[in-house]
């Protein structure tokens, strides 16, 4: 029934494989413990993140079924969910109570459950808590060529790093905690390749927006997405964490872009990265992680880059993306009836009319932060734009909420944090907060938010929340004139 | 698990496209550390809505969901397949699946079942009378009182968990030898990627 593989892993072979691999098929190779003959595979995973919201039935079945964590030390826990973006610590140094009892109830368990199983936590308290998607790549924990997992669909972020990192359920969080492994069958590759460069003012948001308004919300299902193009060469890691993070808004698993001399400067020294030698050998395996010449993909989709502009959504699913010179489509204007129908709901629930300019779409609440753009670079974009700015009136509520305690101290050390304050902004603890509303911060009833969040659902940031996703400029540029703006016109 | 193997009663013909997780079961409800009682918050916005399908009491009982195109997108929260299940559900019916959700479904003993979109507007119809529909995992079929015959396809090891009600955990560890070892020959080779938080 099984298919025992050489005991030496396949990571090692000479690079003369039998036939030119994609970087997916080199990474899901080097990991196949063995493959049933159903072409069901064992897949090693070499990093785990846990987060309080899909973890605490998984520890809770060890317990019951009495099974150990096979590997606590390949497992890192980090709560951000649930967190209130409040202080967190008094003027005493004592810390805040959380004041929703199942927050905090599952906040405690993260705590508890963490240490009890032998896994590395990372209090709220710390400098270097944050977003899990955050806090992995910062810690070096995330590296290139390995698998990731964590009981969130962003896992795909990591792909930045040239990591197979994807999205699981709380079932495969206890599989993985209690075997190291997953059961999986193995995705499709696809190639995302785009040509050109971007214009100036264009980001890596408004890129993978345009991506995903290109190829649809299950465009990608059953792939693994490779970017590929001089485009994301010289992009920064932060880019490419941002552009990785949305393939599974494009339903892909996950996304890749081959690591190179960015990528391996970026994690150089970080704590959990190799060290010494040990880097020096890591590296030389990480330069073999690319797509062979002539290697196949299942699918492949090419983008013209000189064609982008900044982009936004106007609907309810992130594949409802318009240029923000553009305007507020009709349902008449899509061939598919069901598409047709999707389209009303859309327009009836965001409050739109057809025909109406994007840049006409007042705006009362706007969010920077979430895992797609809480970098630094994501506040340097926005606070770039708010410099000697202000809010406009009808902006009601702007926060920035910073991916990681690191990335605030950060911040603060450049005077971002000024620059945000004085611009009207609250400046926030890290967390997810406001991309989907599980903590305190929410948008209201009928009220729209620029967001540079990733997902634009029905009540995603609150129940009749109305979001419009957009890059860090352009939510900052948003919040300047109250209304959607291209923010190349603030620059 | 409880095994699944053949689901026969009414439907319930959602039919809509790109129903997010978000859809299914809203972030507030996220915060339980339980799995139980989560059909309470099942479809929370859309059964605010006056005659909704869900609630709609021609549906009362139905154990199959239709709906459309990329049923399940979005968060990989498992809590989506808990909802379902405790509202009874067994069987969701639409042309394609999430890839996270599919396999949270299966690991939950509810069956994702793909059929082309021509076959799913006819279920609909059906679902729509209050007729039953017949679900048999093991010959693969859709069945209607109306002598409509369907068959899909399923990944054989999900065929075969769902049949047997399988413990996947359990499947994995009975090949903890075989992990052990791609352990221990990655540790010599690569020991960099053994340390993880222990760097």
């Amino acid at each position: 029934m099984i298919r025992g593989h050489h005991p030496t892993p396949r990571m090692m072979e000479p690079i003369m494989a039998s036939r030119p691999r994609t970087l997916y098929e080199k990474i899901w190779d080097a990991h196949t413990v063995e493959t049933r003959d159903d072409g069901t595979a064992i897949i090693y995973i070499d990093r785990h993140l846990v987060h309080e919201v899909t973890s605490p039935q998984a520890f809770e079945a060890l317990r019951v079924a009495g099974r150990p964590v096979r590997r606590p030390e390949l497992t890192l826990a980090v709560p951000d969910h649930n967190l209130p973006t409040t202080a967190r610590v008094d003027a005493a140094g004592k810390a805040v109570p959380i004041a929703d009892p199942e927050s905090a109830a599952q906040l405690a368990a993260l705590e508890v459950n963490a240490p009890a199983f032998g896994i590395r936590y990372i209090p709220a308290t710390a400098r270097e808590q944050g977003i899990v998607h955050v806090v992995g790549p910062e810690q070096g924990f995330s590296l290139p060529g390995t698998t990731i997992v964590c009981g969130d669909s962003h896992t795909a972020c990591h792909g930045g790093l040239g990591a197979l990192a994807f999205g699981i359920g709380t079932s495969e969080v206890e599989h993985v905690l209690a075997t190291q492994t997953l059961l999986l069958q193995q995705s499709k590759p696809m190639e995302v390749r785009v040509e050109g460069d971007l214009g100036p003012g264009v980001s890596a948001k408004d890129l993978i927006l345009h991506i995903i308004g290109q190829i649809g919300a299950a465009g990608g299902s059953g792939y693994v997405i490779e970017y590929r193009g001089r485009v994301f060469e010289q992009m920064t890691v932060e880019e490419r964490l941002t552009v990785c993070n949305m393939s599974i808004e494009a339903g892909a698993r996950a996304g890749l872009i081959a690591p190179d001399d960015v990528t391996f400067a970026y994690l150089k020294g970080r704590p959990m990265a190799p060290q010494g030698a040990e880097w020096e050998a890591a590296v030389a395996y990480w330069r073999t992680l690319h797509s062979d010449d002539g290697a196949i993909f299942a699918k492949s989709v090419v983008i013209d880059a000189a064609a982008i502009e900044p982009s936004v959504t106007w609907g309810t699913s992130p594949e409802d993306v318009v240029a923000i010179g553009g305007r507020v489509p009709s349902p008449a204007d899509f061939a598919d009836e069901s598409k047709r129908v999707a389209v009303q709901k859309s327009l009836d629930y965001m409050g739109l009319t057809p025909g109406t300019a994007m840049t006409d779409v007042p705006i009362e609440n706007v969010f920077i932060g979430s895992c797609t753009n809480s970098r630094i670079e994501d506040l340097r974009a926005a606070a770039a734009v708010l410099k000697g700015r202000h809010k406009a009136d009808n902006v009601r509520w702007a926060i920035v909420v910073p991916g990681s305690g690191l990335v605030k101290a950060q911040a603060e050390d450049e005077g971002l944090d000024k620059v945000f304050i004085e611009a009207g902004f609250e400046w926030r603890e890290p967390g997810c907060s406001a991309c989907l509303g599980m903590n305190p911060d929410k948008v209201p009833p009928g009220e729209r938010c620029a967001s540079t969040s990733n997902r634009n659902f029905v009540g995603r940031q609150g129940p009749g929340a109305r979001t419009h996703l957009v890059s860090p400029a352009m939510a900052a540029a948003a919040a300047v004139t109250g209304r959607l703006t291209d923010a190349r016109e603030l620059a | 698990m409880q095994p699944l193997t053949r689901v026969e009663g009414r439907a319930i013909p959602l039919g809509l496209k790109n129903v997010d997780t978000d859809i299914i079961i809203p972030a507030k409800w996220l915060k339980t550390i339980s799995r139980e009682g989560l059909g309470a918050g099942a479809f929370e916005a859309l059964r605010a809505e006056p005659g909704n399908v869900i609630d709609d009491p021609a549906y009362a009982g139905a154990n199959v969901l239709i709906a459309g195109d990329n049923f399940g997108c979005g968060s990989s929260r498992e809590h989506a397949a808990w909802a379902l299940g405790d509202l009874g559900l067994r069987v969701v019916i639409a042309p394609s699946f999430s890839d996270i959700f599919s396999g949270n479904a299966v690991k939950n003993g509810i069956l994702p079942v793909v059929l082309p979109q021509d076959a799913v507007d006819r279920l609909l119809e059906v679902a729509r009378e209050g007729q039953p529909i017949t679900v048999d995992l093991e010959s693969q079929t859709v069945t209607t009182p109306y002598q409509d015959r369907f068959t899909f396809t399923i990944d054989p090891f999900r065929r075969e968990c769902l049949l047997g009600g399988l413990d996947e955990i359990g499947l994995t560890l009975a090949r903890a030898e075989a992990i052990g070892t791609f352990e221990t020959a990655r540790t010599a080779a690569q020991p960099w990627l053994m340390r993880g938080t222990g760097a």
